[in-house]
């Protein structure tokens, strides 16, 4: 079928979307992880900060990624017409 | 339609409400009769029972004949119940039990698997979950199929789908056999088979649709059972009941501790004895053979000596046992005396510091165990992300969009556990260095002694000062969480709640693996390939059969207790990750990607990491020093990954677009609603294509 402009720029907002959240997700676990040994001499609350992020902080930022990309790819939806009608 | 849905969601609310204040009514009330003097073994008994009664009565009640319902729980499971039926789907025995034990004993290095358990569905979410909805069939190699043209890539799909669950399957019964001859005092070989029956009366009848429903019962069964020991610990210890927070506090306590525990003068003194016995076994085993003649002659001339001299009557069974366990040829001994000596390094120096990330004996080998960290976070999340039998779940929601909330739903309670575990970890250990350690041997608490009867425990007082030093007590990784309830000082009734948790994860993943082989092989090779023209009731009939044949087979194999279990399972994600992910996702984000590069992709991607195994890891006759840049074979998904992806898009490239009927499905997953579009979207019930 042909797609209109309209769905083009609705899926390039979707990759613009998804490659930002994929450098964040990147960016959380492996930097960390990378700098474990200096990052540990960093205490954040309590915690050494690499530890921390690997306990918990990358795991915080994961369900904030997942939350946002489905409020925003839902508005989107309907922004663009594409959303299921129910 | 919309209104049923509101209404049926409305009702599932009210349902497992009760459904949870009556499972606290049941612990209540077994927590008062265990005060009236029930005995534990009752206790064992009735948490087993009774929960397996419990998914028995909500698989024979969501029994069903509709091909949509067994197969996709007829596409109406709203996103929040969704994502907790993902979550017992995920998280495994090993999770519940393992997890905490690992970051016991591995400290930093162990959350590579709390971070690749939990980041991998940020994958599942960006790249897949809404697209395979829309796509909206019923397996994973449906999509293959559809998308690379043909039984091919179906087919390769079928044997990667077959070959990463079923070891994870027996992995799965196993525990299910652990912990039924551990809290209920069955024999192994017969708990594997009640647990076989529990597993069977969820799936059997209802398929998915019945599955689905058990599984979010038994995601707040493992829940409960997994926070409250844990919560109680963090009163005791800190007086706040919110673990997460508040091991942060202790974890800093807990350093100190360490400084000082590894370098008291008794700890070392321990550690030099075990360094000694560590030289004496690597001397025994130098001299081979001639050194096993003169150990069993030395051992007979004290068994004579002592028998002469009337020693005591334990002292000449003991020596007499010494002599029997003498291994038999120069092979076993070498085998034998090759773990001891492994045995006794490990304790001939401190263990690692909590918190310390990457520790190595030099630069490089520190490098090496961070480039290690790295390589399983990646393999590990993107096994994730190709795992059948989770993203079979997101075809199961009503729509796209439910499908992207689902995803956040399912991470959001594996996060409840996952979240918590190191806490566990750091909480026991804490424990075990301040009241455990330094304590006189023969005063400690009855729990060393219960566990020690299973094994689980051991203590060694090589240095007979009768107090226990921290090198001379030995944990087995499962009994952190097992033990606990007990190690908290709390009644009975929260280790048999425990051992619920245990048998509710493992039954969950249980199910969904079994599940997932049984489809792959009735839908995708009977009904696709072999028969298309079979009814329902013959695909239907099929399904059923192969499930209970291949359950039985997994029982079977979980009975004979293999080796390498743990390798086998962690082997899983590799090998999805490889097989799958590149297929997958390309199959969505590039519409030049064709049947020929998805097939080499698939075959090369599996086949690499199927190598790299067979050359580095001792279960398949390899050795580790075969390694490339020292990446360890579990991760063997780190070459495999890369090789799918590019032979995938080489080979693509060299050979011809895809047709525009395939480029028109690609278009149709990417959006939610096209509109008119040539393909209908089967967003309701049973569609059947």
């Amino acid at each position: 079928m042909q797609l209109s402009e309209r769905h083009r720029e609705y899926w390039r907002r979707n990759l613009r979307i998804t490659a930002v959240l994929l450098a964040i997700w990147f960016l959380v676990t492996f930097v960390p992880v990378y700098f474990a040994r200096s990052l540990n001499e960093i205490t954040f609350l309590g915690w050494p900060l690499a530890f921390y992020m690997g306990a918990q902080g990358a795991l915080i930022v994961y369900v904030i990624i997942i939350g946002y990309y489905a409020r925003v790819m839902n508005r989107l939806d309907r922004e663009y017409g594409v959303s299921e009608d129910r | 339609m919309p209104h049923t849905q509101a209404t049926f969601n409305q009702q599932l609310k009210k349902m497992y409400s009760w459904y949870a204040g009556g499972f606290f009514i049941f612990v209540a009330f077994l927590a008062v009769a265990e005060q009236l003097g029930m005995s534990s073994q009752w206790i064992g008994y009735i948490f087993m029972f009774s929960t397996i009664a419990l998914y028995a009565g909500i698989g024979v009640m969501s029994r069903t004949a509709d091909v949509a319902e067994y197969y996709v729980a007829g596409r109406r499971v709203p996103a929040l119940f969704n994502g907790m039926a993902t979550g017992a789907d995920w998280m495994s025995a090993a999770s519940f039990i393992g997890m905490a034990g690992t970051l016991y004993f591995s400290g930093y290095q162990g959350l590579a698997f709390v971070m690749g358990w939990t980041g991998g569905y940020c994958l599942v979410a960006l790249f897949l979950a809404p697209y395979l909805r829309k796509f909206g069939e019923f397996t994973i190699p449906d999509f293959l199929g559809a998308r690379y043209g043909g039984n091919l890539a179906r087919l390769i799909g079928v044997v990667a789908a077959i070959l990463a669950s079923f070891t994870y399957v027996v992995a799965q019964i196993y525990g299910v056999g652990l912990i039924t001859s551990r809290f209920v005092g069955l024999e192994f070989e017969v708990g594997v088979f009640v647990g076989l029956a529990g597993i069977l009366v969820c799936s059997f009848l209802g398929g998915m649709r019945a599955v689905t429903w058990t599984q979010v019962a038994q995601y707040i069964i493992l829940i409960v059972a997994y926070l409250i020991p844990v919560v109680i610990l963090s009163t005791k210890v800190t007086g706040v009941p919110v673990p997460q927070a508040m091991y942060g506090q202790v974890l800093q306590k807990l350093t100190a501790k360490e400084t000082e525990l590894f370098a008291a003068p008794k700890e070392v003194e321990v550690n030099a004895l075990y360094k000694a016995r560590a030289d004496d076994f690597d001397r025994k085993i130098q001299g081979l053979p001639g050194s096993l003649d003169a150990e069993r002659a030395q051992l007979t001339a004290k068994l004579d000596q002592l028998k002469s001299a009337n020693a005591p009557a334990k002292q000449i069974a003991a020596a007499e046992m010494a002599l029997r366990n003498i291994p038999k040829t120069e092979a076993e001994a070498r085998r034998k005396w090759g773990e001891a000596r492994k045995l006794a390094e490990a304790k001939a120096r401190p263990p690692l510091a909590h918190t310390q990330a990457h520790a190595g004996k030099d630069q490089a080998d520190s490098d090496s165990k961070r480039l290690n960290f790295i390589a399983l976070v990646i393999c590990l999340m993107i096994g994730t992300a190709s795992l059948p039998h989770i993203l079979m779940r997101y075809y199961t929601t009503p729509s796209v969009k439910e499908a992207r909330e689902s995803v956040f739903w399912s991470l959001f309670f594996i996060f409840l556990l996952y979240f918590t575990a190191p806490a566990y970890a750091v909480f026991a250990k804490w424990e075990v260095y301040n009241n455990l350690v330094g304590s006189t041997i023969s005063t400690l608490p009855g729990w060393v002694a219960s566990w020690g009867k299973v094994g689980l425990v051991k203590i060694d007082d090589i240095n007979a000062d009768g107090i226990l030093q921290l090198a001379e007590l030995t944990l087995n990784t499962d009994v952190i969480v097992l033990a606990t309830p007990e190690i908290a000082g709390l009644p009975y009734v929260i280790s048999g709640l425990v051992a619920a948790g245990g048998l509710a994860a493992a039954l969950s993943t249980a199910d969904g693996l079994l599940l997932t082989i049984a489809n792959a092989m009735s839908h995708d090779v009977y009904y696709k390939v072999i028969d298309p023209n079979a009814s329902t009731q013959r695909r239907l009939v099929i399904s059923k059969t192969l499930l209970l044949v291949v359950a039985l087979i997994a029982a079977y194999t979980a009975s004979l207790k293999p080796d390498n279990i743990l390798f086998m399972v962690g082997l899983a994600f590799s090998i999805a990750a490889s097989a799958f992910f590149p297929a997958l996702v390309c199959g969505v984000f590039w519409k030049r990607a064709n049947m020929a590069g998805a097939v080499t992709g698939m075959v090369a991607g599996l086949g690499m990491c199927l190598y790299y195994a067979a050359i580095t890891h001792p279960f398949f006759g390899g050795d580790i020093s075969n390694a490339w840049f020292g990446i360890e074979s579990i991760s063997c998904g780190f070459f495999g990954i890369p090789t799918g992806f590019v032979v995938l898009i080489v080979v693509s490239l060299l050979t011809p677009a895809p047709d525009a009927e395939t480029q028109d499905l690609v278009e149709h997953v990417r959006y939610p609603n096209l509109g008119t579009s040539a393909r209908s979207a089967p967003t309701g019930g049973g569609v059947d294509h």
